[in-house]
């Protein structure tokens, strides 16, 4: 992909349209044809006035990237819906229409119920714990500490680390027999003994201790960046209404940093609903931790109980559009992403 | 916005170190237990420094993960150089060269960022068995490539937004055309978008487990963190062994945030709307 190369492409520079133009013209008007004349000739010409010259590059270059994400995310989203309704349940494929079935099946199961109970106990804690604490850095953080540098740094430094090394790392520390356990009862407290991710009713709440260690520093940063974001005089102005320090958090900063906690509610509950990764490395007994992702996982790679994975996987794909619609409805990308 | 909130200053620091012990604690725990010879690996003694300084766990842990290491660097680096060239020019497109319906498809682009993978999984598998790239490095490239069109043209588009049309009409006047305003133009003073992109795109593909899982499911082609997973999954190895392996595995992604903490920090900001 020599860029020399594609500029021979490039066709011929319409010299007429561009000098007769005035400087400030900006891209779109330049290249989308006659703004003030309506567009003749032919039914194409009409209805795609913009589609010739640059634009015209332009969209043809965008082409392959338009039709690889339609078909690998757009048509391959269908392509599960459609097996989730069809018979493939061994390494062969087979294409049986079977409608609802293995939605029943899947609604039916012991184990759909825990993947339902451990998303919520997950979320919760997951969610609850990244939103708190990087609310809580970030405030501390904005007080104009010294070495703010370094201690943000350190808050992030998890997040440059995958799920996995993360997972076995709290592996060690989530043994019963030492890691944290030991730790606290060398600080004296000599009954402290959790199984932590082990346990078979409270594993998918320890389990969120690591990936809210790893994922926390993200949202501290989006915080930060959110209370960088307010002004000076809205918060001189409370202060001259006389609001104390509480006050103003609570009526001023909390509302103004409410797009932050939008997203930051909206990626860690995606993070909630696809959480695989954390899982399989810090797996409990029998079904105490385990989520959608990892019985997608273990239906269609282990079982070949494909349509059921099928189905499993695109029941996390609803269940995330619940969280992205909202979101990128409330997100405006104006100029400036 | 500064403002002071009225905790004395002492406790707010005392707040912020015992949060930054905590996000220490598995590094210290990694790092000590790694350099430990067998005979220290005791539970009982899991918190303190190793008596003596031993390699054995890092030697094992190497010739265990190097052909998965190398893998990594292999599918790494360059899946993360095509998806931001490929993305720099997307984002030139989205940002400079607006058409009717142009945002639209943007949009979509986002929304398939967002969705989790595995309601793909099952139709990626099968297509890439048709091409005869499954099991093979070319096609976890191409996945990763694919899926980080939206990601990358976001974060090209939003730097590309903030250079002024004025530099490109300056340029049309004087005759360039789609590609060498991008050539000629954009591209020279695209380096800082490039560095925050690439480095985006080489933790997250680095970092990936699912896709490399599924994709490369022989363990001797698996990508890092894949080997490090069944390393941890076989009980019979040492402490020292598994964490010498994790640490290992996340040993680039340190020291580039280590190294490039400011450029990481505005692709995490820039990215927000990425999971």
């Amino acid at each position: 992909m020599s860029p020399r190369l594609r500029v021979s492409w490039s066709p011929p520079q319409p010299p007429k349209d561009s000098v007769s133009r005035p400087v400030a013209v900006d891209t779109q008007v330049r290249s989308g044809g006659q703004p003030a004349a309506p567009p003749k000739g032919s039914w194409f010409r009409r209805h795609f006035p913009w589609f010739r010259g640059d634009m015209r590059t332009a969209f043809l270059v965008l082409l392959p990237s338009i039709i690889l994400v339609a078909i690998f995310i757009y048509g391959f989203i269908l392509w599960t819906g459609y097996i989730s309704l069809v018979d493939w349940k061994t390494a062969v494929e087979n294409y049986d229409w079977v409608g609802l079935k293995n939605w029943k099946n899947l609604f039916s199961m012991e184990r759909f119920r825990w993947n339902m109970r451990n998303l919520v106990i997950y979320g919760a804690g997951f969610m609850s714990q990244c939103i708190l604490f990087g609310f809580l850095l970030a405030v501390l953080l904005n007080q104009n500490v010294k070495g703010e540098n370094i201690f943000r740094s350190i808050i992030l430094l998890p997040f440059a680390v995958s799920a996995i090394v993360t997972g076995v790392a709290w592996r060690w520390l989530m043994q019963p027999t030492t890691g944290v356990n030991l730790l606290f009862q060398k600080l004296g407290l000599e009954g402290f003994d959790f199984a932590w991710a082990s346990d078979i009713t409270w594993g998918a709440l320890a389990i969120t201790i690591a990936s809210a260690w790893q994922f926390t520093g993200y949202i501290m940063a989006l915080y930060l960046a959110g209370l960088r974001g307010i002004s000076d005089e809205v918060v001189e102005a409370a202060r001259v209404d006389g609001a104390g320090t509480w006050q103003l958090y609570r009526h001023i900063v909390i509302p103004l940093v409410m797009p932050v906690t939008f997203s930051a509610i909206v990626l860690t509950g995606m993070g909630s609903i696809r959480v695989f990764d954390m899982v399989t490395v810090l797996r409990g007994p029998s079904f105490s931790t385990d989520m959608l992702a990892f019985h997608m996982y273990q239906s269609t790679f282990g079982l070949y109980r494909t349509s059921l994975g099928a189905a499993i996987g695109f029941l996390m794909l609803l269940l995330s559009l619940f969280l992205v619609v909202p979101y990128l409805r409330g997100t405006r990308f104006e100029e400036g992403g | 916005m500064k403002r002071r909130i009225p905790l004395s200053r002492p406790l707010i620091y005392l707040v912020l170190i015992l949060f930054c012990l905590f996000y220490l604690m598995p590094f210290y725990v990694m790092v000590i237990t790694s350099l430990k010879p067998y005979q220290d690996l005791n539970v009982t003694r899991m918190w303190d420094l190793p008596t003596t300084i031993s390699l054995d766990g890092f030697l094992e842990a190497w010739a265990r993960v190097a052909p998965n290491f190398r893998n990594s660097i292999e599918i790494t680096i360059p899946a993360a150089l095509i998806s931001s060239v490929w993305g720099s020019i997307n984002g030139y497109i989205f940002a400079k060269w607006r058409f009717k319906g142009s945002d639209t498809i943007f949009m979509l682009f986002l929304f398939g960022m967002f969705l989790p993978y595995q309601g793909i999984l099952i139709p990626l598998v099968r297509t890439l068995q048709a091409f005869g790239l499954y099991g093979t490095q070319a096609g976890l490239i191409l996945t990763h490539c694919v899926f980080g069109i939206p990601i990358t043209a976001l974060l090209f588009r939003g730097y590309y937004a903030g250079i002024p049309n004025e530099l490109l009409d300056a340029g049309k006047i004087d005759g360039c055309g789609f590609f060498k305003l991008y050539r000629h133009i954009l591209l020279p003073i695209s380096m800082p978008g490039f560095a925050v992109v690439l480095l985006w795109q080489f933790t997250s593909i680095w970092n990936d487990f699912l896709i490399g899982l599924v994709v490369l499911s022989n363990p001797s082609r698996a990508p890092v963190n894949v080997a490090v997973q069944n390393i941890a999954g076989s009980w019979s190895v040492e402490w020292n062994v598994q964490m010498s392996a994790a640490l290992i595995a996340a040993l680039p992604t340190i020291i580039l945030y280590l190294s490039m903490g400011k450029l990481f920090m505005r692709g995490l900001l820039a990215g927000a709307v990425k999971g």
